[in-house]
């Protein structure tokens, strides 16, 4: 079976990559572009580790298939931080504590950037719930929630 | 009771991990990141039957297929008889070998039963496909309680009970004083009967793993562990090799809650590496993590509690039957041994039963066996607190264990901090504050053993002052972070001068597994007797610059000092100025230490839950929730909370949604994060930690372990909360949506 090419921007940058039709974008990012940031916890959905955002919305990379990239802007959580100057919610989920093994933290992270560029001002309520796709297991979402409430009141200084 | 932290700068600080920026970044390692040139695919063809003997497999067929480089069984691991134990640690390899690949018999279904390894997943599927397994299918049976029965399906006929083959692996039990007597005594009388059905570790991060073989034959295991040294030692086992031929590399782990301290994958990785001569990654769906990996035991209980009119407990007993999938191995240790520690009872019996049955084999979840048997005992308290008309907090402050009370596990307790978590609970302002209707409060205790155990450390002064300190540990939830917090306040220097890595086999002494609440408080051990050396050996270079005795010099912020008659006479010399004369003076600055520690006294803690149901979908909210705990001393206090948040979280799961459900053919019916209901964000409340530090005195900082007992409470607390919610006791969990609506509408209108 020939591969598919796709042409795609990803972190902001003109990506070529070959891909079989049954790749998800997950797999591409990971095993064929070495962006491992997105991870894969179920494959099936369900835990939000490979959250990315696709055309600015938001999405998981295990549902997509590689090939619908084509013309499309790709962010990943290798594109959240600008050199080493940490995005202000990846500086507070450091500084409150909010991840213990890491693992879902690339999804809460490009989950909650997310939600505050569609709306500044949430309450703990609504990020509770569009949080509510991302599991965390080590956590108890105490501090991931108190880290994104922290991060929209400074933003909105 | 807080110990002054006035003193100082580092401990207690919650201070930004060492590994922060990676892991927000997307930088940090797991285990399915790693990749290597030429690498194969590994996959596993795994048993569709719960009991069947396996008659042949034919793999010829998928070895032929195109782009197949290796194809395995269970044949190609070493075979240890059934009769006779090989224990390794807390483990025994008999059972081990069987599970990572069945030989005989396939003992539930998910049970591997052959692996490929071919140029891509997709070949490697393919070829799983033309694996031809001749089964002879056998009756079944996945109930603790069915599986006890006389006329059950056997698993292993070698395993006998009373003389006769049973599913009953193994007995625990645990006497203190003269407990018929003690019933005899008591005014009230509680017995009540609980289940509790499996439920899964849920680390996020699925098993996964990349083994290489050089030409020489030496093997590099790459692999999201609790403990590389037990994969090194797991896979030399399986595989004949010596310890000397395999490198295991720890990768960052994602979640492991005692789920990953024994191997899956590893060894089958192995031995396809050897057979292919190429490098080979294998990453497990959910699917198969559901099917085939953890989760802890279901239970079947009964605690029996009798107290005196006043409130004293002089008697209990209790019996815990798990089920410990189908291989024995369940942790009735902390279901009979923890459970009734909370108390000062004098007359205890308490038994646990080790059962197997056609499922994957039980792995160590946080504090295993604990919550299982706390939330019977702990559920019987509340009814007893009812019968005797008093508060339940009071009755368990009556009743606490405290320094010098005989636990009928049997130590006497040192001291311990139980009394402070009920005292600072029956104050908090959560216990007075006002309810709603359909709403319940309830509250429970719990111990947890906490381990020390061999661990090793290496410190190393760079050239600049700066410092690299290894241990053996995987970090699993920050405990790098602790590390740097210790060595900085005991040399008295910046944290961040302080890098902490996490060595691999090859390159730090033998540190047993990331588990039993451990790491902190051993490697926190090791790495202070590394530094008390390391600060020797400062002192004697300062005195040798100076031309002084080394006695004459203190070593204080960081910087040599002279003492006594010298005092003032030199400048002092700090760590960086020594550290660029360390070649004059005796060379590099280092030290190592290798322990078996001991002396990491137990953990205690009380929680407050609320409750709220729904009556018309019977769903329960958790409104409100407060742990208290004896932490010891909190090195890093946002960890420490992290941790009693985490394990609350987990036990609400536990309580209220989480069970692994087994189809009518055997199967595992809900193996996705779908359909097996883990708490997420809009589950739960604020989850509030109250840190109670009674330092451990036998620890150098005072350290008990953290991060285990916060999961004990819980599932008796839900209850318990439920209870005070609809005035219906419940009796087995989880308290899901169906059960509840079922007990509110019990003729099912």
């Amino acid at each position: 079976m020939s591969k598919i090419h796709v042409t795609t921007t990803i972190n902001n940058e003109p990506v070529e990559f070959l891909c079989d039709g049954s790749q998800t974008i997950l797999d591409v990012l990971r095993d064929t572009l070495g962006l491992t940031g997105s991870k894969e916890g179920c494959g099936s959905g369900d835990c939000g580790a490979c959250t990315i955002m696709v055309d600015g919305r938001m999405i998981c990379g295990c549902l997509m298939l590689g090939a619908e990239a084509e013309g499309k802007r790709v962010e990943t959580i290798e594109g959240m931080a600008q050199g080493d100057h940490l995005h202000p919610l990846q500086q507070k989920f450091i500084e409150l504590a909010a991840l213990q093994c890491g693992i879902c933290t690339p999804g809460f992270l490009v989950a909650s950037k997310a939600l505050l560029e569609r709306n500044p001002k949430p309450s703990e309520h609504e990020l509770r719930y569009w949080l509510a796709g991302n599991l965390c297991r080590c956590t108890g979402y105490d501090k991931i929630i108190q880290a994104v409430m922290e991060v929209a009141a400074d933003l909105r200084k | 009771m807080n110990i002054a932290k006035s003193n100082n700068k580092w401990i207690g600080q919650s201070t930004l991990r060492p590994d922060g920026a990676d892991k927000v970044t997307g930088r940090a390692a797991y285990g399915a990141d790693a990749t290597m040139p030429g690498m194969l695919w590994g996959r596993v063809l795994r048993s569709a039957h719960p009991h069947a003997r396996i008659r042949s497999i034919d793999t010829s067929k998928a070895a032929a297929l195109p782009g197949v480089r290796a194809v395995m069984t269970g044949r190609d691991l070493v075979e240890f008889p059934l009769d006779k134990p090989v224990i390794l640690g807390i483990q025994d390899m008999r059972w081990i070998s069987r599970n990572v690949m069945a030989r005989d018999k396939a003992l539930y279904a998910g049970h591997a039963v052959a692996a490929v390894a071919a140029t891509t997943a997709a070949i490697a599927e393919q070829a799983l496909k033309l694996i031809a397994v001749d089964y002879e299918v056998l009756p079944w049976v996945i109930d603790v309680d069915a599986a006890m029965r006389p006329d059950a399906p056997i698993l292993h006929e070698h395993i006998r009970f009373d003389g006769k083959p049973s599913n009953i692996a193994g007995r625990l039990e645990h006497k203190l004083g003269d407990v018929e007597a003690g019933f005899a005594e008591a005014d009230v009388i509680v017995e009540r009967s609980f289940k509790t059905e499996p439920v899964h570790q849920g680390y996020i991060e699925p098993h996964a793993c990349l083994v290489s073989v050089s030409g020489d034959g030496k093997a590099t295991i790459w692999s999201s562990s609790q403990g590389q040294f037990m994969v090194r030692a797991m896979c030399a086992y399986l595989t004949g090799l010596p310890q000397s031929d395999i490198r295991a590399i720890p990768a960052e782990i994602g979640g492991g809650f005692g789920g990953k301290t024994i191997v899956y994958l590893e060894p089958l990785a192995l031995v396809l590496a050897r057979m292919s001569g190429r490098p080979v990654k294998m990453v497990m769906t959910r699917g198969e993590v559901f099917r085939a990996t953890g989760p802890t035991s279901g239970s079947s209980s009964t605690v029996r509690l009798g107290a005196t009119k006043d409130g004293r407990i002089v008697a209990a007993q209790g019996t815990f039957c798990l089920q410990a999938g189908a291989m024995p191995g369940s942790p009735i240790r902390g279901a009979a041994g923890c459970s009734f520690t909370p108390y000062d009872i004098p007359n205890v019996h308490s038994l646990g039963f080790d059962v197997v049955s056609n499922r994957s084999k039980v792995a160590a979840y946080r504090a295993p066996g604990a919550p299982i048997g706390a939330y019977a005992v702990e559920c019987v308290m509340d009814e007893l607190a009812a019968a005797l008309g008093m508060d339940p907090l009071e009755l368990r402050l009556k009743n606490a264990a405290k320094q010098g009370t005989k636990a009928a596990y049997g130590p006497v307790l040192p001291i311990i901090g139980y009394e402070e978590t009920l005292k600072a609970a029956l104050v908090h302002p959560h216990y007075q504050a006002p309810l709603r209707p359909n709403q319940g409060r309830g509250v429970a205790s719990g111990f947890w053993f906490n381990a020390g155990g061999e661990s090793s450390a290496h410190v190393s002064i760079n050239e600049d002052g700066s410092v690299v300190v290894v241990t053996g540990h995987p970090d699993i939830g920050g405990s790098r972070a602790s590390i740097a917090n210790i060595t900085a306040e005991l040399l008295g220097i910046d944290y961040r001068k302080v890098q902490v890595l996490i060595g691999d086999t090859s390159s730090i002494g033998f540190s047993n597994l990331t588990g039993g609440s451990r790491v902190t408080y051993a490697s926190a051990m090791v790495v202070t007797r590394s530094i008390e050396q390391v600060i020797k050996s400062l002192r004697e270079r300062a005195a040798k610059l100076w031309k002084i005795d080394p006695e004459a010099v203190t070593w204080e912020d960081g910087e040599a000092r002279p003492a006594g008659d010298n005092a003032g006479r030199f400048p002092p010399l700090t760590l960086a100025q020594l550290a660029a004369k360390a070649s004059e003076t005796g060379g590099p600055i280092g030290a190592g230490v290798q322990l078996n520690t001991t002396g990491a006294e137990g953990g205690f803690a009380t929680h407050i839950c609320d409750v709220e149901v729904d009556r018309a979908t019977g769903r329960v909210w958790v409104t409100r929730y407060t742990a208290f705990q004896d932490v010891g001393r909190a090195i890093h206090p946002a960890y420490v909370e992290g941790q009693m948040q985490g394990g609350v979280a987990q036990g609400i799961g536990w309580a209220l949604t989480e069970e692994v459900v087994y189809d009518k053919n055997g199967h595992v019916d809900n193996p996705s994060f779908l359909d097996y209901r883990m708490p997420v964000a809009s589950d739960l409340p604020k989850l509030e930690a109250v840190m109670i530090e009674i330092p451990n005195p036998k620890h150098p900082q005072g350290v008990r372990g953290v991060g285990e007992v916060p999961i004990v409470p819980p599932l008796a607390a839900v209850r318990n909360a439920l209870y005070g919610a609809l005035g219906i006791r419940f009796s087995s969990l989880p308290m899901s949506p169906p059960k509840v609506l079922a007990a509110l509408e019990p003729d099912g209108k």
